[in-house]
């Protein structure tokens, strides 16, 4: 393996402004005291991806996860920081050096209904790219779009047809086959299986994990279920309101995790069991990002807090070889 | 000795919607039982028919669909049959049902205090006071905090899990003798999941009602109820305990969805996979739904398949059942 990052991120941030209207203007002049609403989506996330890795992106909804996966994919400008694309600097590359990074970091969605053009046949949805970028010549082009749909487990027969005339997963091989229509190197894939049926997820994961074999990808595997990314992942990332708050190998975070806010997370993944089982569930819900607890941000329904997590935000530190954890407790 | 009435007895239900393209037989053929303050997880995939299962419970089919054959007894009564205004009187009173969105439940322009209080007054004649505090009590039990101010709220100021929590305390503020919980944690997070089973949970132990849970989430039922029918199709295919069913399934289709679900212990290892899809209820070959997907397919397939009773409560509808096979 080279001992350069696929992809490197450095203090990334992001954050969502909410303007004031024209009304709220006139209103905040006369005092009402109205003022602009920050959401700091991503705060400051240091994350690097080696090739060949499958790196789990897990958290709740609102932590920030399908924002900082649309930021490595070059879909949102960060508001603060960089991504690096094999070292280096997607910002500063020149216009072919920045195209060949962008066409290499491909994005799979949660809705394949909702990415897919409606009123575009499936080969005009997966061979566009390929023929715009020039990968592939308009002579081939219809060979190169069967190809793409055989690899994907899809009967190339089908090419001709309308999304809607596909099911929930034959859809969602169709956004395969797009996203790997460009040959990339990464792949970046957000809830890409939430909404399919139980056996139907079985399909396309086992489909994940054959082309990651053959085409030697990369993943960032952004979801909510811990059973899917313990399945698949080599390495899974917990965020938490923005933030980090745990990094570390699949196995080693699912048998002892570290941050109090991982421990609660995984001892609620549902499991297949032959027994009965009583919740023990974390109190209170994920506060408001756009107006986050102090120091901390889990502080609120930690069991562990102490007065330090009120005021002061712990570090991402390592805390083993390829651990790291952003907790005030490892100090002690 | 217990009552031996089950709270709920369903018998050879059928659903069938008449569309123009046909019918469709969305629910064919449905049998089960529940006890009071047992959990029965009813599983399926989407089309199988086990939301349309609960709506018929309920009375809650509406047209082209309909009712067609069967019988529902609730604590002994026939309900499938019963006139609008019984059918009214037990609805909610009696036998609540908790939606997958609770935005479905919830008026959105009416304040919380005013739905809960309708709700008890609907079939209690008590006076709004009286019902108030009812509403506070039973928001309370399902771990609001702050009850009396969120009485005050209106639907859009609470998060998904704070509403869903609503609408079950709402299911729960008559003291039903049933629930039919049709996915209610699909749309929640993890953590607030956790929180909802936990309720749903102590609830069923503290009062004694009977609950059919529907989810597509075998894990899900698999620490919550106490039996399971898994449904395919429109039929249940095979009914057990918990312990039954997850841990040796008869029905090639259990096996398949228990194999579909990844678990710690097959980490990386490819998750077995059946293939192709489920049929479209609208034309299924003869004999069983499952066939052609089943790696067991062989003779008697292509035939009506009957329900055998394999041990007491053991229900398999399947002519090569997987009973020589070893526990997985």
């Amino acid at each position: 393996m080279s001992a350069t990052p696929i992809i490197e991120v450095r203090g990334l941030s992001k954050r969502f402004v909410k303007k004031l209207d024209l009304a709220g203007r006139i209103a905040a002049q006369l005092g009402s005291g109205q003022r602009e609403e920050t959401v700091h989506a991503v705060d400051a996330v240091d994350l690097m991806i080696m090739p060949g890795e499958v790196v789990g992106l897990v958290g709740e909804s609102g932590c920030g996860k399908s924002t900082l996966g649309r930021m490595i994919a070059g879909i949102l400008e960060p508001t603060v920081g960089e991504v690096l694309f094999k070292g280096q600097n997607r910002a500063t590359l020149d216009d072919t050096g920045a195209r060949a990074a962008r066409l290499a970091v491909q994005m799979i969605f949660q809705d394949p209904s909702a990415s897919l053009n409606p009123r575009a046949r499936v080969d005009a949805s997966i061979g566009e790219a390929p023929r715009v970028h020039g990968l592939v010549s308009s002579r081939d082009l219809d060979a190169y779009v069967a190809e793409m749909l055989s690899r994907v487990g899809l009967d190339p027969s089908l090419r001709r047809r309308f999304p809607h005339q596909f099911s929930g997963g034959q859809r969602a091989r169709i956004g395969i086959a797009r996203a790997l229509a460009v040959k990339p190197e990464f792949l970046v894939c957000d809830e890409a299986i939430a909404a399919l049926d139980v056996s139907i997820q079985a399909q396309v994961i086992n489909l994940f994990m054959d082309l990651r074999e053959s085409l030697n990808l990369t993943y960032l595997f952004i979801s909510h279920d811990l059973g899917v990314v313990q399945h698949i992942a080599d390495r899974v990332v917990i965020m938490y309101l923005g933030r980090v708050v745990e990094s570390a190998p699949a196995e080693a975070l699912f048998q002892s995790p570290n941050h109090p806010y991982a421990q609660a997370l995984l001892a609620e993944i549902p499991k297949i069991s032959t027994t009965k089982r009583t919740f023990h569930p974390v109190k209170g819900e994920i506060p408001s990002p756009l107006n986050p607890p102090p120091g901390c941000h889990f502080h609120p329904r930690c069991p562990h807090a102490m007065a330090r997590c009120t005021s002061q935000a712990p570090r991402l530190r390592e805390i083993a070889p390829g651990r790291l954890s952003a907790c005030h407790l490892n100090d002690a | 000795m217990m009552d031996t009435t089950p709270t709920l007895a369903v018998t050879d239900l059928k659903t069938h919607f008449f569309t123009k393209a046909g019918v469709v037989k969305a629910v064919d053929g449905v049998s089960f039982e529940v006890k009071a303050g047992e959990v029965l997880g009813l599983v399926g995939e989407s089309g199988s028919g086990k939301s349309i299962t609960g709506f018929s419970i309920l009375g809650l089919i509406d047209a082209p669909g309909r009712v067609v054959a069967g019988s529902i007894k609730f604590k002994g009564e026939e309900i499938a049959t019963a006139p609008e205004e019984r059918q009214r009187h037990l609805r909610g009173n009696r036998i609540a049902m908790i939606f997958q969105d609770p935005m479905m439940t919830l008026n959105p322009v009416l304040r919380v205090d005013t739905q809960m209080i309708e709700a008890v007054r609907a079939h209690q004649p008590v006076s709004a006071s009286v019902a108030r505090g009812m509403a506070l009590d039973a928001l309370s039990l399902v771990g609001i905090p702050a009850p009396e101010s969120r009485l005050r709220n209106y639907p859009h100021e609470l998060s998904g899990g704070m509403r869903q929590r609503v609408a079950i305390a709402i299911a729960f503020i008559n003291k039903p003798d049933l629930i039919i919980a049709d996915e209610p944690t699909t749309a929640l997070d993890v953590t607030i999941q956790a929180q909802i089973l936990h309720e749903a949970q102590q609830l069923c132990a503290k009062t004694g009602t009977a609950m059919v849970w529907i989810t597509h989430d075998l894990a899900i039922v698999s620490a919550l109820a106490d039996r399971i029918a898994v449904m395919y199709a429109g039929r249940i295919v095979e009914t057990g305990t918990t312990a039954e069913i997850v841990g040796r399934p008869y029905h090639p289709y259990t096996k398949g969805l228990i194999g579909s679900v990844p678990s710690a212990n097959r980490r990386g290892e490819r998750l077995m996979q059946i293939p192709g899809m489920t049929p479209s209820v609208m034309n299924l070959p003869a004999g069983c739904a499952f066939q052609s997907r089943c790696s067991r397919r062989g003779q008697g397939c292509d035939a009506e398949q009957a329900v055998t009773e394999l041990a007491p409560g053991r229900l398999v509808r399947c002519c090569r059942p997987l009973v020589e096979e070893v526990a997985l």
